[in-house]
């Protein structure tokens, strides 16, 4: 296991360094290094030297690699923006993009598997079709107008309807002016909207997959067996069923952790919370390669670090796959 | 004429037919499917001749209701804008470009991705090996990142999201043409063919391509509603179609105020709506095609 999960490790690191050059070197096209300093009254002494202090005379592939190999230990740079290390700034964020994460992950399996089990035990009652239609909603809407219409039918309209001082729930932020830590309820009423957003997608699309491997496992053999020797159909489907069921969609949900990524960006910006997704945007819109820079590469390597987690898992919940 | 050509000549044409036939009856069996797709030429031609369908001209503001937002009524369908244009005109204007962006994507992506699939598939070697180191990049990625950061760059006119689109889009068309090739490459009929003297690009192009008909189409369906997802979600966080250009997507963007307001929640309501429907039908289409491609899939629904 030990040496799987090694190997897999240094075999990714190819992949992240395609990846980084192509975005290094396509970044250094997009956005003049030099910008700030070609405006000075003493542009023409100065720029050579701010050349040479940025190591922009040699070669792409040199430069490339030094930011590499600072990058691999943990110097990104510094924000172009805010003048800040790329590293701090992008901790600081991930922090607040993390309780999104978090909840979004645990509601959205949650929720889910339910359905799944749900719409498979009772495999063409109105409830399975029910989800199946809401399912075929959730899969087509786009993340964003789901959020909107979410506003507007969970904070504006009742707070007009009901003359209420504050609305229900809020959405902008992840906490009330001058509040802050998670064991409030004004916390869980700012993260309703958001982790909703970014659930309704994956729970659409994780409880479809639950439910076809749900209803897999219910047509096994060793599921008849355990029934005819006598154990109760909720324990069946609880304990023997359900385990057996959930290896496939581990696999699913660790694929679509780049996608999830993306929803961040989506929801982030939405809610007006101050995490990696709005990072990305804020310096995409003030041209600042280095956090750009810095944000690729973060993204890749969770990516990466969550399809490895999944092989693990399916090793770990099926020990009829061997890693090797 | 080789061997080959003579098999075909004789098998062709009473076999090409009953295939067809056999793909129409089960495509038809699959209602949902026949409804989105006529929902889908309805919705279609509406946006391409919205000049003509339109009941309103979008360039002519009802005075009478400029800077009252009105809204759905018998006079207009989907109610009024701000600057009191009637909104199911504006709609069916705004689809040119969502759809155009959809399918054009699709069709772009789709071919280039099965041409480089088959390629890298079937010739293996060193072309495989970077054409995978690329793909499997491209995997770990956040695709809205990288699409907003080259949209920024390369600018936001129709034309250029539809190459941008389509520049990231083909990587995954390549992957799955390209496992589909690997499979195929070891089947009896392609050595049959090597054998009686097929070269490389014969037999991709004669025995191995024909076979992915069904999954290349049913990817090419998909891949509209992607696009058309996408280049709305761009558009709403500014990075695509930008005015005087209009889409569904930067109607939502531009009427994002109304979250406000509800007496103007028509502005958002409607064009979400088009892009839910759309999207939709793509998908139940997607589902009755590899229904009919695949006789061997099982009928679950």
């Amino acid at each position: 296991m030990l040496t799987y999960i090694v190997r897999r490790i240094l075999s990714s690191v190819p992949v992240l360094a395609v990846v980084s050059f192509v975005t290094f070197w396509g970044l250094r096209i997009a956005y003049d290094p030099l910008l700030k300093f070609r405006s000075a009254r003493n542009a023409a002494t100065i720029l050579p030297i701010q050349r040479k202090r940025l190591g922009l005379d040699q070669p792409i592939v040199v430069q490339w690699t030094k930011w590499f190999g600072k990058a691999v230990r943990g110097d990104l740079g510094v924000s172009d923006r805010t003048n800040n290390a790329v590293w701090g700034e992008l901790m600081h964020h991930m922090g607040t993009t993390m309780h999104l994460v978090i909840w979004g992950t645990v509601v959205s399996a949650i929720i889910a598997i339910s359905i799944g089990i749900y719409s498979a035990v009772k495999q063409y009652s109105v409830g399975d079709y029910a989800f199946t239609g809401l399912s075929y909603i959730g899969i087509a809407m786009p993340p964003f107008w789901f959020a909107l219409m979410a506003i507007v039918a969970l904070v504006t309209w009742p707070k007009v309807h009901w003359n209420l001082d504050q609305p229900i729930f809020y959405s902008i932020g992840l906490h009330g002016t001058g509040r802050s830590g998670v064991f409030n309820l004004d916390y869980y009423r700012h993260l309703a909207l958001p982790v909703l957003t970014l659930a309704v997608q994956s729970i659409a699309s994780w409880s479809r997959y639950m439910r076809a491997s749900m209803l897999d496992v219910l047509g096994a053999d060793y599921i008849r067996a355990a029934r005819a020797k006598g154990v109760p159909k909720r324990r069946v489907v609880l304990s023997h069923a359900l385990r057996n069921a959930l290896v496939p969609l581990v696999t699913v949900m660790a694929l679509d952790t780049a996608f999830l990524v993306g929803g961040l960006i989506i929801t982030e910006k939405i809610y007006s919370i101050p995490g990696t997704g709005s990072y990305f945007l804020d310096s995409l819109s003030a041209g600042d390669a280095p956090a750009l820079l810095g944000y690729t590469l973060l993204t890749a390597v969770i990516v990466i670090a969550a399809n490895l987690v999944a092989d693990v898992l399916y090793g770990v919940l099926d020990p009829r796959i061997r890693l090797a | 004429m080789s061997n080959a050509d003579l098999e075909l000549a004789v098998g062709a044409e009473p076999v090409a037919r009953t295939q067809w036939q056999l793909f129409r009856r089960r495509f038809f069996k699959h209602r949902l499917a026949v409804v989105s797709l006529v929902i889908l030429i309805l919705i279609t031609a509406a946006c391409a001749f919205a000049s003509r369908v339109a009941p309103y001209d979008i360039s002519q503001l009802d005075l009478s209701l400029l800077g009252t937002v009105t809204g759905p009524s018998w006079k207009h369908w989907m109610g009024t804008t701000d600057s009191g244009v009637d909104q199911f005109s504006q709609i069916l204007h705004a689809g040119q470009i969502s759809l155009q962006i959809g399918f054009a994507v699709a069709v772009l992506s789709t071919l280039f991705g099965v041409a480089v699939g088959a390629l890298s598939g079937f010739y293996g070697g060193a072309l495989d090996k970077t054409i995978s180191a690329f793909t499997d990049g491209f995997l770990v990625v956040p695709q809205l990142a990288i699409l907003a950061v080259l949209l920024q760059y390369f600018g936001h006119s129709p034309r250029v999201i539809i190459l941008v689109l389509a520049g990231l889009g083909w990587t995954y068309v390549a992957r799955v043409s390209r496992g589909q090739v690997l499979s195929f490459k070891e089947k009896e009929f392609v050595e049959a063919a090597r054998a009686s003297g097929a070269g490389g690009p014969r037999i991709i192009v004669r025995h191995i391509l024909p076979n992915m008909v069904g999954p290349i189409m049913v990817n090419l369906t998909l891949s509209v509603a992607g696009a058309v997802i996408t280049e709305s979600t761009l558009t709403f966080l500014g990075y695509g179609t930008q005015p005087p250009d209009t889409s569904w997507g930067l109607m939502l963007s531009q009427n994002e105020g109304a979250i406000n307001d509800t007496a103007k929640l028509h502005l958002l309501l409607f064009p979400g709506l088009m892009l839910l429907i759309v999207v939709m039908c793509v998908n139940f289409l997607g589902d009755g095609l590899r229904d009919a491609f695949d006789p061997q899939a099982t009928h679950s629904r």
